[in-house]
């Protein structure tokens, strides 16, 4: 067991160690990050306004200095970089099913359900997910359930084509067509057989798309479209602490940065996993 | 070629069809129009009455059709805010728009491909990481973040301050702006010269150019290039959709009067007339860019005229 995990990490290069390291403190902290401060994110104290992060010279009791309405960053950016991370992971997730499924759908089914499946790809394609994103958020009433709904939308297009494309080639081996002969149904030869065999080209689009979907939150939070106060997240952190950028940086430059290096992170280390997983770049290698 | 170009076509309309049926349905199930429109605590004979000029009593087919119409006939509606046309408010904000779409377009062409022929070029060398390490830099970092760490650097170390007030048509307020919106198409174009550089200077024909004594020079501006420019044609008809969506957030941090903050602004008011003409700009935007793109890949790539 020990072998065939340094099997696994013995070839890591040292950058995508500290990427895996961040992410993984970056969860700790999102989890559990309530330890390190005695306050609560909604604990607010106006006279304990805009308070100086410690290394500035501010309040022992606030570690990282406090908003304007004097609440402590520190408790705000726990509890927002764990909405932040539910919404990325159960937004990624809602994408890949819906969109492999529908991939897989269009491939078994073919004749008029693919064109349909295609043409709402194409739309899909053709309109940026903030666009779309923006249009709902104009003619429904923003909720949570809502928005995470529509951060599950990003890149459901490009699951869809990959499953179909994937599947459509893997009709075709041979053991597809054993099945088959053997009188298995096509969903169970679809669901047992051929989805294992495309489950590679999802989890690849899994690493490409997850640090999307967190720039998507932030950046919608961050316009005020996105997670609403009471409730609150990296970006919409940044959109309160935004109009004191010059005179309170730290409101909007802390949540920022967590945000860019865990994005950073993630792709870093999902490039590396797309390297191991592809076979055909593990051929030009050998 | 015909073929090739009349499947493009019909694609482009179906998708565009396709487009306004789900914008409609949308608009739809969000509620009755009529209740909305019509004052606050009238009876119900009014909001008939409403439904009725509205043409809201016909069947949803019937109103399918009408509002194919209206929006082939140019008529997108008015807002509800300042009862203007859509397409008027639109037109004011696109030059704004376009200047800073159009320059960070530039500076990410401008830079991005350099980089990523000199990385392919000097393959494994520290340059080519450095290259690779920028462009995942410029994937990971938030636009508002940057845009608003060139604000804070300009105005604490510069004394420059970007955003409202600035004179927007001089230099150093259009560049820093378009520099933020052009970085995440900057690094995507680097990555990408880089690896179809990579690609086409591998091919066997390249080692017969060599063979022929060709100069390298020559070799690359007249093998490499032809080659290498067919996918980033794609690429840029995929950056379009990068640098829309980007405007909406870049102008938002800048405070840059475009259509970007007329989309934001129109959706905190629920002005969905505008929210909806926008909506089918951006769709109509990127289809035809793609459309072009088609077009564009028949004047480069030869082979595609054969079929």
């Amino acid at each position: 067991m020990t072998g065939r995990i340094s099997g696994i990490f013995g070839d890591m290069p040292w950058a995508v160690r500290i990427a895996l390291f961040y992410v993984l403190m970056f969860v700790l902290f999102a989890l559990f990050g309530d330890v390190l401060t005695e306050h609560t994110f909604r604990e607010a104290s106006l006279l304990k306004r805009l308070k100086p992060p410690l290394f500035l010279g501010g309040e022992d009791s606030f570690l990282l200095g406090t908003d304007e309405k004097g609440r402590d960053l520190l408790a705000r950016l726990v509890v927002g970089s764990r909405i932040t991370l539910i919404i990325a992971i159960v937004g990624t997730f809602i994408g890949a099913i819906v969109g492999s499924l529908l991939g897989l759908l269009a491939a078994a089914r073919r004749g008029a359900t693919e064109t349909v499946i295609m043409a709402a790809v194409d739309v899909q394609a053709s309109l940026p997910i903030i666009i779309v994103a923006l249009f709902v958020l104009a003619v429904f009433d923003n909720s949570f359930t809502l928005f995470l709904l529509l951060i599950g939308l990003t890149g459901w297009e490009v699951y869809a084509r990959l499953t179909r494309g994937a599947a459509l080639s893997a009709q075709e081996h041979g053991y597809a067509i054993a099945i088959r002969a053997l009188g298995a149904s096509s969903t169970r030869i679809y669901l047992r057989h051929i989805l294992p065999n495309v489950l590679n080209v999802v989890l690849v689009q899994l690493t490409i798309n997850l640090p999307l979907t967190v720039l998507l939150e932030t950046a919608l939070s961050f316009l005020g479209l996105g997670v609403q106060p009471p409730l609150t997240s990296l970006g919409q952190i940044m959109s309160e602490g935004r109009d004191r950028l010059l005179t309170a940086w730290w409101l909007t430059m802390m949540p920022g940065t967590i945000i860019f290096f865990l994005a950073l992170s993630i792709s870093l280390a999902g490039d590396w996993l797309r390297d191991r997983l592809d076979p055909t770049l593990r051929r030009i290698r050998a | 070629m015909f073929l090739y170009l009349s499947t493009r076509l019909l694609r482009a309309v179906a998708t565009m069809l396709l487009t306004v049926t789900i914008v409609f349905v949308f608009i739809r199930l969000s509620g009755d129009p009529a209740a909305a429109l019509a004052p606050p605590d009238v009876g119900q004979e009014v909001i008939d009455q409403y439904r009725e000029k509205l043409g809201l009593d016909q069947p949803l087919w019937k109103q399918y059709v009408t509002y194919v119409g209206t929006l082939a006939r140019g008529q997108f509606g008015y807002s509800i805010h300042t009862g203007r046309p859509a397409l008027e408010l639109f037109l004011d904000k696109l030059p704004a728009t376009l200047m800073l779409g159009g320059t960070a377009l530039l500076i990410a062409l401008g830079v991005g491909i350099p980089l990523g022929v000199v990385a392919a070029l000097n393959r494994n060398s520290p340059i080519d990481r450095g290259v690779m390490a920028f462009s995942v830099f410029a994937f990971a970092m938030p636009n508002f973040l940057f845009g608003l760490g060139v604000i804070l650097i300009g105005a604490l170390a510069f004394q420059v301050f970007y955003g409202s007030g600035s004179d927007l048509f001089s230099l150093g307020a259009l560049l820093a702006p378009a520099a933020t919106l052009g970085l995440a198409s900057m690094g995507a174009f680097a990555r990408f010269a880089r690896s179809s550089v990579l690609e086409t200077i591998n091919k066997p024909f390249m080692i017969a150019a060599e063979a022929r004594g060709i100069p390298r020079v020559r070799r690359l501006a007249r093998h490499v290039a032809p080659n290498a420019a067919i996918p980033l044609v794609t690429l840029l008809g995929l950056s379009l959709g990068t640098l829309i969506a980007g405007s909406v957030v870049t102008e938002q941090v800048f405070a840059w009067p475009g259509v970007g903050q007329l989309l934001v602004r129109s959706v905190i008011t629920r002005d969905i007339a505008v929210v909806q003409f926008l909506v089918l700009a951006v769709a109509g935007t990127m289809v035809l860019a793609n459309l072009l793109v088609d077009l564009l890949y028949l004047v480069i790539d030869p082979r595609i005229r054969v079929r």
